[in-house]
């Protein structure tokens, strides 16, 4: 491990990686973004432009900080004052972690699917109306169309249309997910980050959740961190991959699972160590 | 391999010996309660309030006990309510859930739970005097709400640990502020909060010690906070303290209607339970 950590450190060439894909808009930059958990140096030096309506899978080994970078777009570590955030996060031209800025405002922005799906203790409907009413939105007919509209874009309208005052958990795993995506979505966000969200899930609850998102792709930006490379290789347009806290690699998903620069890349993707 | 055989077969017949004892002992405390209690309960007993005689082996009832507990244990699980919930959410939600502060309260709300009630009835009675208040429903009230405070916290507490660090961050993800998350977590843990308010119930009702100085006694029913109010406990222990034999079976008339009622909210508390986890499911 440590002599592949000394690996990264000799050989700096993180920057090209950076502006591997200019032939798409960004729609979030990362500059110099260093995450330090209890005084450990987690991510470091992280510098990332995610583009615009495109999918973009962030790969790593476990512990290499994959999910602290996702954690840190839509601000999750702000409640915890034992993570210390550093580095400029844009989502267009808005700084996330600008003093003036709202944190429900960023949170808004990006809808986050965990890994595991957490549905509100509260009705099919209902979970999906909550982010709509949370923003302020009460009149009957316009919640009723957001929570149809939300649960025919993940395919779950069909499915629970009968039941939609049963509450959510009775849910199979798989649908649980998807409803977790539709409550995102319902108040609209630009981007859509998911967090191993499929690693959860069976094959087949699994795929129909990876169409989705490749569906989605016109409409929304989407960060998936995965364990998974198959998936990555299935869905990525753009491949980062990330190793002890570090970006390593970033460009085109078939350069990067074709071509890769890096040696330390080459050796993740050829198994050699995960 | 024998020995091993052996010492199996004595350990789960001592497990089998000791549930099966507890078991004699509640239907031996129900079976002198029913024997002696149901032939002296009659439809007087708990539709009028005692009249003149009534220690004395006359006419009347404990309406007046009966409804002065209920009165009693109402007040009391509205008061603590209202304190031990925020407590709760906040050493969970606000601060973090093994923060040294949340330790603290709850080693705090620990020893409190173990404080005998007779205590918590001469600290009901000396803020009382205090505050020059006499022997009355307010009085009761602030006792038992003292006595019930931790057991409801702790309860609502065990509960409150269990949510998961998801369903806390769930709402959060969607633009939620930290008290809309909290309406979340309230919703999430409601179920438990059911539980905890019926166990205090249960407990604050049967309890002698902490009315016996604070919320004195009365053959009427109390119409203001002000008034005395009789309770059931009481009533029990004053009628049992009787050298007339009709007026001790009186008390144990009164304690079936105590244990009915206890009973009556223990199976409440356990069908609410299960009706619940099921909507969980």
């Amino acid at each position: 491990m440590r002599a592949l950590s000394k690996d990264i450190v000799m050989n700096d060439t993180l920057t090209p990686f950076i502006d591997a894909h200019k032939t798409n808009k960004t729609h979030l930059t990362v500059e110099n973004l260093n995450v330090h958990i209890y005084g450990k140096h987690i991510l470091k030096k992280v510098n990332l432009s995610i583009p615009e309506k495109q999918i973009t899978c962030i790969i790593g080994p476990s512990g290499c900080g994959k999910t602290t970078l996702l954690r840190c777009f839509n601000r999750l570590h702000d409640d915890n004052s034992e993570v210390k955030v550093t580095g400029n996060i844009r989502i267009g031209n808005e700084d996330i972690y600008g003093s003036h800025v709202e944190v429900t405002h960023i949170r808004k922005k990006m809808g986050l699917l965990a890994q595991r799906p957490t549905v509100l203790p509260m009705s099919i409907y209902d979970n999906v109306a909550y982010g709509p009413r949370l923003y302020g939105i009460k009149r009957r007919r316009k919640v009723y169309e957001i929570v149809k509209h939300q649960l025919m874009a993940v395919g779950l309208w069909e499915e629970v249309k009968d039941r939609l005052k049963s509450p959510a958990v009775r849910l199979s795993i798989g649908q649980q997910q998807r409803l977790c995506l539709a409550r995102g979505l319902a108040v609209e966000p630009e981007m859509i980050l998911g967090d191993e969200a499929t690693s959860s899930l069976d094959p087949l609850a699994s795929t129909k959740v990876e169409e989705l998102f490749v569906k989605m792709k016109d409409t929304y930006s989407i960060v998936l961190v995965t364990h998974t490379l198959r998936q990555a290789k299935r869905i990525a347009d753009y491949v980062a991959f990330m190793y002890l806290g570090e970006l390593v690699e970033f460009g085109r998903a078939e350069e990067v699972f074709n071509n890769p620069k890096h040696k330390l890349t080459q050796q993740y993707l050829d198994g050699s160590f995960s | 391999m024998i020995m091993k055989k052996l010492e199996e077969k004595i350990v789960k017949a001592l497990m089998i010996f000791a549930s099966v004892t507890i078991l004699m002992v509640l239907l031996y405390i129900l079976y002198i309660i029913i024997s002696k209690g149901l032939p002296s309960l009659t439809w007087d007993m708990v539709s009028k309030n005692p009249s003149g005689g009534f220690y004395l082996g006359k006419e009347g009832g404990i309406l007046n006990a009966i409804l002065g507990s209920l009165m009693l244990i109402a007040g009391s699980v509205a008061i603590s309510m209202c304190i031990s919930l925020p407590i709760v959410l906040y050493i969970n939600f606000i601060r973090k859930k093994d923060s040294r502060f949340s330790n603290v309260v709850r080693f705090s709300f620990d020893i409190l739970f173990g404080i005998p009630s007779i205590v918590y009835g001469a600290f009901g009675f000396m803020i009382m005097i205090y505050f020059g208040l006499q022997a009355s429903l307010l009085g009761g009230i602030i006792a038992v709400s003292l006595l019930i405070i931790p057991i409801m916290t702790r309860s609502i507490d065990e509960v409150a640990g269990s949510v998961t660090q998801d369903m806390i961050e769930a709402p959060k993800i969607l633009g939620a502020t930290k008290f809309e998350t909290v309406k979340v977590i309230v919703r999430q843990i409601s179920p438990g909060i059911t539980t905890a308010i019926l166990l205090s119930v249960g407990r604050g009702i049967g309890d002698a010690a902490t009315v016996l100085f604070t919320a004195g006694y009365t053959d009427s029913i109390p119409v203001s906070p002000m008034q005395p109010a009789a309770t059931l406990p009481l009533a029990i222990f004053f009628q049992l303290s009787s050298p007339i034999e009709e007026v001790q079976n009186r008390a144990y008339a009164a304690a079936l209607i105590l244990t009915i009622i206890i009973l009556l909210l223990s199976f409440s508390t356990r069908y609410f339970g299960r009706k619940m986890s099921k909507s969980k499911l």
